[in-house]
């Protein structure tokens, strides 16, 4: 994950409370996926950024999966994501944010 | 009004192996983050040969050996097969190894900042005056070396940043302000490597166009680096300086930026002054990046492959009035991402990729060959980040499905029949759509290919400015045919009106005469 977005979102955890931020993703493969969600719970695996050895143990979603797609207004995630949908491979990314949560999300 | 045309192109690769060590921003900050890491330590024996890196398919397509289309036919990971064609030089252009390229890094040095080492000098002059794109004028720039010990001085006092060929300090690159950050040893370092690869990419783009240096009247360089002092930090002008090492010596110039999508924005706004008729030809160039060299390269040696960013990329294309030959850059229907279109994908896609075919009538499948973001897969997918020119076709493709122009399962069979294999280093600039341009001209020419669509994007976020992405996106097509003859001007109505009266007059005259 981008050294400025670890930044960004070690700030909003330390402002707001690890328990109320859910980070969301938008990452096009799988791997690219786990890597940004387990540096928001585990912390930075390449050990450069700011959230290198910090575990927020965050809550952390795909805007892909079936859990955050239920939340949207459906016209807006039709216009959105629905694109998308169609080209990711979704149960993939899925499968990897889920074993990201289950191992690391404290929340 | 005729639209212009691309009559040639220039695409160079540079084999680097001491500078992604020394100048790679990956290695850079490693060395300040992590020093005693086990990247640092892998790294040396992670670097191809300069041989291997000939031998490498992508590298070969880039240059022109290859055509993308041939490449599509071999299943890659690349980097474990042996390209059979491993020349040095293509029809686009070349592969010049490192040592050579410290020459021309000097050459191009106008202010004595690079220093060189004697023996090193000597050795190096021979080869770099056997490649037959480096004119007298270029060789005759490079200076007689100096003694290794004033080279080592220079970098121990830290007056400098060295030059290394395989950890051998072979030349120095001396600050030029005594404490201006934008004009410190390495910052010059940077602007003088992107000035020397944008100048052999440009050497070559004049050869192919076939065109004499003096038809150059504006050029404009499109890479991402800033050349300035602390007064005017991205004052430019690379285009001017490259041009000037060039001999196009009534060319004026400017650079264009805009992160990846600027080679795309260039080639527009060079297609659009030579087809208002402003300038008559006008080149457009860029030169490489020696802080993205070795950019993933952690991610590659910790999957055990060699670090395959090890090459800087240069292009160059030269675009000039309607020949009636060479294939055009279609001005009435350009893309662009503007500021309210948003950054959902299936916006940003029907910006660049269908709203311009919209302008035209035509649907996504009129589009013979989409050239989107061209990085190399063997480089992206090891990194996390996928077939990235792949993932675009699944786009553009996705949007033909919403769009009806095709059924959602002809969708894998659109991305094989109108995509192409990534084959440019992940260099910004260079993947950026640009790399197909040459293989398009020669297909166009070859009656084989119709349209092609060049599409560039670029993550202006990066710089702090704004939020917002950017893209543009030209389509090429072959020659419709030759520039109008000029109209009819009112002078010369005026001498018809007069030459029809007169023998209109000496007409009734005649028949006067007969009459009696």
């Amino acid at each position: 994950m981008d050294l400025e977005n670890q930044k960004r979102v070690k700030d909003l955890t330390e402002e707001y409370g690890a328990e109320n931020v859910v980070v969301l993703l938008g990452a096009s493969e799988g791997e690219a996926s786990g890597l940004a969600a387990e540096t928001v719970t585990n912390g930075d695996p390449t050990y450069a950024g700011p959230l290198a050895g910090v575990s927020l143990g965050l809550v952390v979603y795909h805007v892909c999966e079936e859990e955050v797609k239920a939340e949207f207004d459906p016209d807006v995630y039709e216009e959105q994501v629905s694109m998308m949908e169609m080209v990711l491979d979704v149960d993939e990314i899925a499968g990897e944010m889920q074993a990201i949560r289950e191992q690391y999300t404290q929340y | 009004m005729k639209n212009s045309v691309m009559m040639g192109a220039g695409y160079i690769l540079v084999h680097t192996p001491d500078l992604v060590v020394h100048y790679g921003t990956t290695q850079t900050s490693e060395r300040i983050v992590n020093p005693g890491s086990e990247y640092l330590k892998q790294i040396k024996t992670s670097l191809r040969t300069y041989d291997r890196v000939r031998s490498y398919y992508p590298n070969q397509t880039y240059i022109g050996n290859i055509t993308p289309f041939d490449l599509a036919k071999i299943d890659g990971p690349w980097q474990n097969l042996t390209c059979p064609v491993d020349d040095r030089y293509g029809p686009f252009g070349e592969i010049m190894p490192q040592d050579e390229f410290y020459l021309l890094i000097q050459a191009v040095d106008e202010f004595e900042l690079v220093f060189l080492e004697k023996g090193f000098v000597e050795t190096t002059k021979t080869k770099l005056a056997g490649d037959p794109i480096i004119s007298s004028y270029i060789l005759s720039r490079i200076r007689d070396g100096i003694e290794s010990e004033r080279v080592n001085n220079m970098v121990e006092s830290g007056e400098a940043e060295g030059l290394y060929m395989d950890d051998r300090l072979v030349g120095a690159v001396k600050k030029a302000h005594a404490f201006d950050p934008n004009l410190s040893a390495h910052v010059m370092v940077e602007n003088l490597v992107s000035k020397a690869s944008s100048t052999l990419a440009l050497l070559y783009a004049v050869r192919n166009a076939g065109i004499d240096r003096r038809e150059v009247e504006y050029t404009i360089d499109c890479s991402e680096e800033a050349c300035g002092d602390m007064n005017q930090r991205g004052g430019g002008n690379f285009a001017k300086a490259t041009a000037e090492i060039a001999e196009l010596s009534r060319s004026t110039g400017c650079d264009i930026r805009g992160f990846c999508a600027a080679p795309s924005h260039a080639v527009i706004v060079a297609a659009g002054l030579v087809k208002a008729g402003i300038f008559k030809t006008v080149a457009v160039t860029a030169g490489g990046s020696t802080a993205k060299l070795g950019m993933n390269g952690k991610d590659h040696v910790k999957k055990g492959l060699p670090i395959l960013e090890d090459v800087l990329g240069g292009f160059a294309v030269i675009i000039s009035a309607n020949d009636g030959i060479n294939p055009e850059i279609n001005t009435d229907s350009i893309g662009w991402h503007a500021v309210g279109t948003g950054s959902a994908p299936q916006n940003v896609i029907s910006s660049l990729a269908t709203d311009p075919l919209d302008k035209l009538g035509l649907k996504v499948t009129d589009i013979d060959y989409y050239s989107p973001e061209m990085q190399n897969p063997d480089i992206t997918k090891p990194a996390g980040a996928g077939d990235v020119p792949a993932a675009n076709l699944k786009m553009i493709g996705a949007l033909a499905v919403k769009r009806g122009d095709i059924d959602r399962r002809e969708l894998p069979a659109f991305v094989a029949k109108h995509g192409l294999p990534g084959f440019a280093p992940t260099q910004g600039h260079i993947p950026s759509g640009v790399p197909v341009m040459g293989h398009a001209r020669e297909g166009m020419l070859r009656g084989e290919i119709n349209r092609v669509m060049i599409i560039g994007k670029g993550s202006l976020f990066l710089g702090r400015m704004t939020n917002l992405f950017d893209g543009v996106s030209f389509i090429m097509e072959p020659n419709s045919g030759a520039e109008e003859a000029p109209a009819v001007s009112s002078e010369e109505i005026r001498r018809i009106i007069a030459r029809s009266l007169r023998d209109f007059a000496s007409g009734l005259l005649k028949a006067g005469e007969n009459d009696e």
